[in-house]
């Protein structure tokens, strides 16, 4: 049997009688697919497999579970949106800056916006346009974002978290940018800093580097306590869905006046997680 | 800026670095016996560092560095947030790190062992992260456990039934076993254990240091990235 010659037909629609159109929508004209860029990168940094070792860090959930803080869906509603508010916000401006300040050599350099270019004179300046020199725009960055975790112990986690995102990320998008994170920032670059960059050499926009960071800020909190507690998982995905991630993206230009959102409550569980001796949780 | 910084790659393949050996195995079989069993054997001949994948807080890293089988400095711990078959399969980052940093800080060293958390059946660990992995056992979870095979017993380089000793009060046939063993494991190695007795578990230290002697003879000669 000629298997190409029967089946070709049924392909086009031509053998069940459907029309062979190729808009199936009705919409005329070709469907507008620009709205597609950088899509794919975002969907691979922000998904929970993303081999980084996201998977073992709570976010502060697990001593907040431990001490009844978080009991319930309500709770970790009321967690999630203050953690998103605070340390989501402050996550997501740092990606947005880090994503902007990113040069990957795959954009033509006239598109990538050249921190010297605009250098204001003042040398103690903080922002992109007072970085002298390009290799110290990360360790100025990650200074920024070092002044606005009171934690240590989340400094700890942020440092590791972004360490192996480093790591896992020059693998999957190998790129200059990463290189010079990892080489300007030995130690390891705060997760957000991180993910901002990973997110440039995975052809994300500034934009969708801090909706990672924001979207990341929560998740992993969400995850830690369906595991710990037993919480249906779809009622914490409904919370998830309900949460304004939009509000605490804004636009970057001045890395002196990123925001900083503090979350007392936050850093207190942090200190006392790493004090707790029975945990699954790295933070 | 100039491109022409070191070109890194961190891809596992092999050169310039100890092998990597994963001891995984279901909760209570003995992986932490062994763990200790090869630092006292193969400590006086080989290099060594150990990660631990603890469920829960440092039992296991605190186990060995109160065993005294190994300097403690040269073992890390790394936590796994609830699933420890993700830290070793799904998501080796933490443990990649883990050993990286105690090869910088050791190296070079001849062998990183890399001890799961206990586990079920089905877990394995990623060539990403293992090269070689042993598979432990214990003959009180039944004889019939190799026959039920999964890929950790069917698949791993090196399967271990331990706590032999306890066969007779278990009403565990060990002959049953290793027929088992062998049908669904297509001739890899078994080997029986009862590291009460035998602490330094000499016929898998044996083994294992066939594999490190190979391992340097493979990957000391060339460096083809």
């Amino acid at each position: 049997m000629d298997v190409t010659a029967t089946e070709a037909p049924a392909l086009t629609g031509a053998a069940s009688g459907m029309p062979p159109t190729t808009d199936l929508t009705g919409q005329p004209g070709p469907a507008d697919l620009t709205g597609l860029t950088g899509l794919s990168g975002l969907l691979l940094l922000a998904d929970s497999r993303l081999p980084a070792g996201g998977h073992a860090h709570s976010g502060g959930a697990e001593e907040a579970c431990r001490t009844g803080a978080i009991s319930g869906p309500e709770d970790l509603a009321r967690f999630l949106r203050g953690r998103l508010a605070t340390a989501g916000r402050v996550a997501a401006a740092l990606a947005w800056s880090a994503c902007a300040a990113a040069h990957v050599p795959k954009f033509p350099d006239t598109e990538v916006p050249d921190i010297r270019a605009a250098d204001s004179g003042d040398p103690t300046s903080t922002g992109p346009a007072g970085a002298a020199d390009a290799a110290d725009k990360w360790r100025l960055l990650d200074a920024e974002a070092d002044a606005r975790i009171a934690s240590p112990a989340q400094r700890l986690a942020s440092r590791t978290q972004g360490r192996l995102l480093v790591r896992t990320a020059k693998r999957i998008w190998p790129s200059r940018a990463l290189e010079e994170l990892a080489r300007d920032v030995p130690d390891g670059a705060h997760h957000p800093i991180a993910l901002g960059v990973a997110a440039r050499a995975a052809g994300c926009t500034p934009a969708q580097a801090a909706m990672a960071a924001a979207y990341t800020s929560v998740t992993g909190a969400a995850t830690a306590a369906v595991r710990l507690l037993g919480l249906d998982p779809v009622t914490v995905h409904r919370v998830l869905a309900d949460l304004p991630y939009d509000s605490v993206i804004a636009e970057q230009h001045d890395w002196s006046a990123l925001p900083a959102h503090a979350a007392p409550a936050l850093d207190l569980l942090a200190e006392q997680h790493l004090r707790t001796e029975v945990r699954l949780f790295v933070s | 800026m100039s491109a022409n910084h070191d070109d890194h790659h961190d891809a596992p393949d092999g050169h310039g670095r100890a092998l990597r050996l994963g001891i995984g195995g279901p909760v209570g079989s003995g992986k932490t016996a062994l763990t200790a069993a090869l630092c006292r054997s193969l400590g006086p001949s080989l290099r060594l560092g150990v990660v631990t994948n603890d469920i829960y807080t440092t039992e296991d890293a605190d186990f060995l560095r109160r065993a005294g089988v190994i300097d403690p400095d040269r073992i890390l711990a790394v936590q796994t947030g609830c699933c420890p078959h993700t830290a070793i399969r799904d998501d080796i980052a933490a443990n990649i790190d883990a050993v990286e940093t105690l090869e910088e800080r050791f190296g070079p060293l001849d062998l990183v062992i890399v001890e799961s958390g206990g586990d079920n059946l089905t877990a394995t660990f990623s060539r990403g992260l293992a090269d070689r992995q042993i598979f432990v056992l214990d003959v009180s979870g039944g004889d019939k456990v190799p026959r039920k095979g999964g890929p950790g017993v069917t698949s791993a380089d090196l399967l271990v039934v331990n706590k032999t000793d306890l066969a007779p009060m278990v009403g565990a046939d060990l002959t049953v076993m290793s027929r088992d063993a062998a049908a669904v494991r297509e001739g890899k190695p078994v080997l029986f254990t009862s590291i009460r007795e035998d602490k330094g578990a000499h016929s898998v230290a044996e083994w294992v240091s066939g594999l490190v002697e190979s391992w340097r003879h493979q990957h000391s000669h060339s460096h083809l990235s």
